[in-house]
């Protein structure tokens, strides 16, 4: 069959009631989701969640049980061929031949991957140059240290300049500094590719990602920005201050401002009278100004500090995980 | 097939740069080296009705017990073991590919090192003052033997390591399948009296037909015998297609 030109209407990634079994085991179950064409998109999930089986049927090495998966309009079933030329992969733990060069490994890569030889020289020096790999291109891959493994990796995954990127924990076993410098080069894909990445690394995917799914026991259990993850599965909000001054009538002034707002933790009083409160509420709205205005009234009261604190995505995966998993037991 | 050629010069590369392509190489031309001197010795000794090449290929069981396995232990267990045969899949390769590029490269590299065989009898020609040493006739029935053979034996080969990561077992399970192709059916025919019976008459025309030993005999005699080919080249031909067989099964069921 004749692959479809791309349109660019098309998403780049488009999943639908994907199933995938093994031996009885449900690994995804009826899972849904599109990506956009240049978005970036996190994959979360515990271990086993599904999250690389999901990867690795869409990048046509394994099949669905059923289901429907498009790479850039292409059934990934019918035309799997077409769709891996429009994919670039990054399996788990980054496989790579040991005894091969950094430049001869790319440049077998790009043949493979049916970039012409007269193309291939030009796109391999700045791919090299875009990963900052020129300094080891002659290298032997097995000797290379997993920072520059795991860019040579990103580098095999851009060479041919793939509408879709998938890479599967990309950052896995990286320190600080690496994994500041893969984040950067997934960040300069936005926009030019749709990129996939799973990772463990919660602050990783919320500060790389324009969207977040989360997989738990082969479900979607939640999609969107971290943002809207935030309102959707924790609601309400948390505020920290510091403040001295009398107890008496302080949760009649803060349900004053907000009916819902209560003291969940008050540490012990310092040396200087302050002492470090958490206040939580149901209400989204941003009570910061009408908290400080309240609190420094007068009363004795004094305030020296006021924060909303933003949830981390721990806390939305936590919930989003946990929900899942109470809403599995209670069906059961 | 458009990347056949890229993955046979791949893999061709990737053969001169391993250490087992290097260690099969020293062990056969020593080996047959050792073989030729002794042959030579012998010659000069006795009078023989044969001819020394044909006496040499009827050696070729020894080195190819071990050479076989050495150079396609890696050919796809070594993948297997790293992962790298799932990024491979990634790319718009298919598994006959795959198989018939890791074969070519095997297969030409247990040519190209009988081939330098051919410099014992360039030897043997340049410094011996009999012409008779040097029959034309066995010698050339001799390397396409070799040639037909190396067929199905490296196919052999490259079947078995599709179907382990280990290395070892790989080579562990083709020199067992090449010495039962090699030496099974005669054994078989000179040990069970059961194989004598008429009933089994088929089973016995079977396995005549499978004497190995049988078709060298026939090339080194001049005679070129279809039944041996089609032997060899149909062994070969579903050997590797038990390789893709293999793959598959492996991407389908992992």
């Amino acid at each position: 069959m004749p692959a479809q030109p791309d349109n660019s209407a098309v998403p780049a990634i488009e999943v639908r009631d994907l199933v995938k079994t093994y031996g009885g085991i449900t690994a995804v179950s009826r899972v849904n989701f599109a990506v956009a064409r240049g978005e970036i998109v996190g994959f979360l999930g515990p271990n086993g969640a599904g999250k690389s089986t999901t990867m690795r049927i869409l990048t046509g090495c394994m099949p669905a049980t059923s289901g429907y998966a498009a790479v850039c309009g292409l059934s990934v079933a019918a035309q799997s061929e077409e769709v891996k030329r429009r994919i670039g992969y990054m399996p788990e733990n980054n496989p790579l031949p040991e005894d091969m060069r950094v430049s001869e490994y790319l440049h077998y890569r790009g043949r493979l991957k049916e970039i012409s030889r007269k193309k291939l020289g030009p796109r391999l020096d700045e791919v090299l140059e875009r990963c900052d790999l020129k300094r080891v291109r002659h290298r032997i891959i097995g000797t290379l240290s997993k920072g520059y493994r795991q860019r040579v990796g990103i580098a095999e995954c851009i060479l041919a300049e793939p509408p879709v990127i998938i890479m599967d924990e990309p950052t896995i076993g990286l320190d600080p500094r690496q994994i500041l410098i893969v984040r950067d080069l997934i960040a300069s894909l936005r926009g030019r590719m749709a990129v996939v990445i799973s990772s463990h690394i919660l602050p990783e995917i919320e500060m790389t990602c324009d969207r977040v799914l989360i997989i738990n026991q082969g479900r979607i259990v939640a999609q969107g920005t971290p943002d809207q993850l935030r309102r959707d599965l924790l609601g309400g909000a948390r505020y920290e201050l510091e403040l001295a001054g009398p107890d008496a009538g302080l949760a009649t002034l803060l349900a004053g401002i907000e009916p819902t707002l209560k003291i969940s933790a008050a540490h012990a009083p310092g040396d200087d009278g302050f002492r470090r409160l958490t206040l939580t509420t149901t209400s989204t709205t941003e009570l910061g100004e009408p908290l400080w205005r309240a609190l420094t009234a007068g009363g004795g009261r004094r305030l020296r500090g006021l924060t909303r604190i933003r949830p981390s995505l721990e806390e939305v995966f936590l919930a989003a995980t946990g929900q899942n998993w109470d809403a599995e037991r209670k069906a059961s | 097939m458009k990347h056949f050629l890229t993955i046979l010069g791949h893999e061709i590369r990737m053969l001169l740069v391993t250490a087992s392509t290097y260690v099969a190489a020293v062990l056969f031309l020593a080996l047959m080296g050792a073989i030729f001197t002794g042959l030579l010795e012998s010659y000069t000794t006795t009078a023989q009705e044969t001819p020394p090449s044909a006496v040499f290929f009827q050696l070729f069981w020894v080195p190819v017990f071990f050479m076989v396995p050495l150079l396609t232990m890696r050919c796809f267990a070594e993948e297997r073991r790293l992962g790298t045969l799932e990024t491979l899949f990634a790319a718009p390769v298919s598994a006959t590919e795959v198989v018939l590029g890791k074969f070519g490269a095997a297969y030409l590299l247990y040519l190209s090192l009988w081939g330098a065989t051919g410099g014992f009898f360039w030897i043997l020609r340049h410094y011996a003052s009999d012409p008779r040493l040097l029959d034309p006739g066995p010698l050339v029935g001799g390397y396409v033997f070799i040639a037909l053979s190396g067929l199905l034996f490296v196919a052999l080969g490259v079947w078995m390591s599709s179907l382990t990561r280990n290395q070892g077992v790989a080579a562990l399970l083709t020199f067992v399948l090449v010495v039962l192709v090699v030496w099974g059916p005669a054994v078989a025919l000179d040990n069970f009296a059961v194989l004598r019976l008429d009933s089994m008459r088929p089973l016995r025309e079977a396995l005549d037909y499978a004497q190995v030993f049988r078709h060298l005999d026939d090339f080194t005699r001049g005679v070129a015998d279809m039944r041996a080919l089609l032997f060899h080249l149909s062994g070969a031909s579903l050997a590797l297609i038990f390789t893709v067989f293999s793959l598959e099964a492996k991407r389908l069921h992992t």
